[in-house]
């Protein structure tokens, strides 16, 4: 029987509010207001509890928990992720998985470990002032950080789908790395993306959560963070609107927090879309602008082997061959690795339908798939995307797929099916919707060079949004400073994906982890007016 | 107003001829009030989203789904409902729009009522809208295809034949 240390704490007393149930509207006193519980939002409630303040988190998804992780695709994606992971841009060219839930993306993601690059520093030093923000600066919080979610390299042999990439590209002479993971006792089942069934991911869920609530933290789940009322630059009160158990509707109640310090970790499209819907200043027009998503394209390939891409870790070989080959501000370079498969996500992002699609799908055991995932920001034609409201207020993201992103995808298809095809496949089938499957790689060739690199015909993803809430030296560049403090309103900060200025190129978990360790330590020490505390 | 901005930038004429067929506005809106209103409804598909559901389906899923399956328009049925209020509107203006008269006959191009509409004539519509020209039938028909594909494959009946033998077992 695996422990479920949710239920446990619930039990032992935890203060948690499934605010679905309020039949009254709810006021919350506090010193600080956290809103969003992933990466941002999960480390700074347990800095804040820890230095012995008074914390509420404010979660719009539901508390789930191991006992509830079936590893089904169709459980998780509606009760889990965002807009039932059917989220898109504007124009519906990019899907975007995003957690909503306790933990946020943390419960759902893949657990890939990476330390923000120093290329990616220095370029951030150079054109956002963020002179502060060098590796020996960041590198104890990035320690602390790996210390605390057991981050570490994984030494299991990687699953076949992740081998193939390691196989076939060092059979072309390019260099592959192992992905480090934040488990401990991983059962190595390769569900991560539907919840981990056995506690072994080290997310927010039953890491830095539980710390805050056990410390008396208080959690209100399943409410919507509407805005903050705001009065002669300061943040006077949070207010929520309860949703129904299916997270769907609001039900009418409200949930609203008064504190002194308010700190956004709603993820790179839900803290900009508070304090636009706040009427938050935005002087220079910075709030919800360049926003990155690394957007991903996927080459599917058939193995004369099993490949079983469902089971065993997901993610646990890359390369950045692709990243390394020029300038950072130059064509965009991409990162590559494999991504889980299961029957859902894999059905739906595969292009056609009828007879060619289920024969693609009855070649499932064997299909291995490679990702790209361009790291956008860098050039000077790559400015993101701007997040919006729709008529409901629910936030959108506009995000232009230019002609320097296009360029980037056909090179990352090709360099896909080239690795593919040496790793031994038998046809590469790019996700697109005139593609057809390649039987070698002259074919293959041949048939990238000539496909038309458009919006909604080219399957393009994303599960990493960033920037929105840009950290900057001076408000003409950004919204927050290299602390996450916003430029105009005194007792606010962003702790999230949303600071980055760039794309990170590297899975933002970890870069979110240290950097809001960081800040969220020196908020503490403002705010009680102590240093702060040695360890979380 | 992102919406009107996305009709306008991404398909005049689709979002015209909505308006034109009458059905942008009005039922779908009320009928997701309707249910927001309710206790917890799992469905929000009307008679007429079935049917056109009922014929799309089959011509999606060709070679996967071996007949009809009502059952499947019911899981489709419950995965509109747990979708955002603002994608729930604009599936069942989708919806709405392909079982209308002038929708289905000049939009989607389909001659027979959906009913009648044969596999080939439905195969045809979906072709055209995939690799239409205005984007806003493009999204429709992404739209169709992640609704059924994801339907289909989230239902345990669907993976013997894709070889899937399902979650391992944790204790």
């Amino acid at each position: 029987m695996i422990r479920d240390p949710i239920r446990d704490g619930l039990a032992a007393g935890w203060k948690v509010t499934d605010a679905s149930r309020l039949e009254r509207d709810l006021v919350l006193d506090a010193d600080v207001a956290v809103v969003g519980t992933g990466a941002g939002g999960g480390v700074t409630a347990e800095t804040l509890t820890a230095a012995g303040l008074d914390v509420v988190m404010v979660e719009e998804g539901p508390l789930r928990s191991s006992s509830d992780f079936h590893m089904l695709e169709a459980e998780a994606y509606p009760q889990l992720y965002q807009e039932s992971a059917a989220r898109k841009t504007l124009d519906k060219a990019i899907t975007i998985l995003q957690g909503r839930c306790v933990g946020g993306s943390t419960t759902v993601n893949w657990t890939s470990s990476f330390r923000v690059p120093e290329a990616t520093l220095a370029f951030w030093r150079d054109r956002f002032g963020l002179s502060v923000l060098t590796a020996g600066e960041l590198t104890p919080w990035f320690e602390r950080m790996e210390q605390r979610l057991a981050i570490g390299p994984w030494t299991v042999p990687a699953n076949e789908n992740n081998a193939l990439l390691a196989r076939g590209a060092a059979k072309l002479g390019i260099a592959t790395g192992a992905i480090r993971r934040n488990v401990k006792d991983c059962w190595n089942i390769g569900y991560c993306g539907m919840g981990c069934p056995t506690n072994a991911k080290q997310s927010m869920l039953v890491t830095t959560i539980p710390a805050a609530l056990a410390r008396g933290a208080r959690l209100v789940c399943g409410a919507r963070v509407d805005r903050l009322r705001l009065q002669g630059g300061r943040a006077t009160e949070l207010v929520c609107a309860a949703l129904d158990p299916r997270g769907v509707h609001a039900t009418g109640k409200q949930v609203r927090v008064r504190a002194k310090h308010y700190v956004l970790a709603a993820g790179a499209i839900g803290s900009p879309a508070v304090l636009i819907r706040s009427r938050a200043p935005d002087p220079h027009r910075t709030l919800g602008r360049r926003t990155f998503l690394h957007p991903t394209v996927i080459s599917a390939a058939v193995m004369p082997q099993r490949v079983d891409g469902h089971a065993g870790a997901p993610q646990t070989i890359f390369s950045d061959h692709f990243l390394e080959r020029g300038p950072i501000d130059g064509p965009i370079g991409f990162k590559l690795e494999a991504p889980p498969l299961h029957p859902v996500l894999f059905g739906m992002t595969l292009q056609g339908f009828g007879e060619r699609h289920a024969a693609l799908m009855e070649a499932f055991p064997h299909a291995q798939v490679l990702i790209a995932l361009l790291r956008d920001g860098f050039h000077p034609e790559s400015h993101g995307g701007a997040v919006g409201l729709r008529d409901d207020g629910s936030p959108v993201l506009g995000y232009g797929l230019t002609p320097v992103v296009w360029e980037a995808v056909r090179r990352a298809l090709l360099a896909m099916a080239e690795i593919q095809f040496a790793a031994g496949a038998k046809q590469v089938l790019p996700v697109h919707e005139r593609a057809q499957p390649y039987s070698s790689w002259a074919e293959a060739r041949a048939g990238i060079e000539a496909l038309p690199l458009e919006p909604l015909l080219t399957r393009v993803v994303s599960a990493h949004v960033m920037g929105g809430c840009g950290m900057a030296d001076s408000p003409q560049r950004g919204v927050v400073g290299a602390g996450g403090r916003h430029f105009q309103l005194a007792n606010v900060s962003v702790h999230d994906g949303s600071v980055f200025p760039t794309s990170l190129g590297v899975n933002p978990q970890l870069s979110i982890y240290a950097l809001t360790a960081r800040n969220a330590s020196a908020l503490a020490a403002d705010l009680t007016g102590k240093a702060a505390p040695p360890s979380g | 107003m992102p919406t009107r901005r996305q009709f306008l930038r991404y398909g005049v004429a689709g979002a015209l001829a909505l308006t034109a067929a009458g059905i942008a506005r009005s039922q779908p809106a009320d009928r997701v009030y309707r249910a927001a209103s309710g206790a917890e409804p799992l469905t929000v598909l009307g008679a007429e989203d079935r049917a056109v559901l009922a014929a799309i389906a089959p011509a999606l899923l060709a070679g996967a789904v071996p007949e009809r399956r009502d059952a499947l328009v019911g899981s489709v049925d419950r995965a509109v409902a747990g979708l955002p209020p603002h994608l729930q509107r604009e599936v069942l203006q989708l919806l709405a729009l392909l079982g209308s008269w002038p929708g289905r006959r000049w939009i989607a191009g389909v001659a027979s009522p959906w009913p009648e509409a044969s596999r080939e004539e439905v195969a045809a519509f979906l072709e055209r809208w995939q690799f239409s020209r205005w984007a806003l039938l493009q999204q429709g028909y992404h739209a169709l295809h992640d609704l059924v594909l994801a339907a289909w494959y989230a239902r345990p009946d669907s993976w013997p034949a894709i070889g899937y033998a399902g979650p391992p077992e944790v204790k």
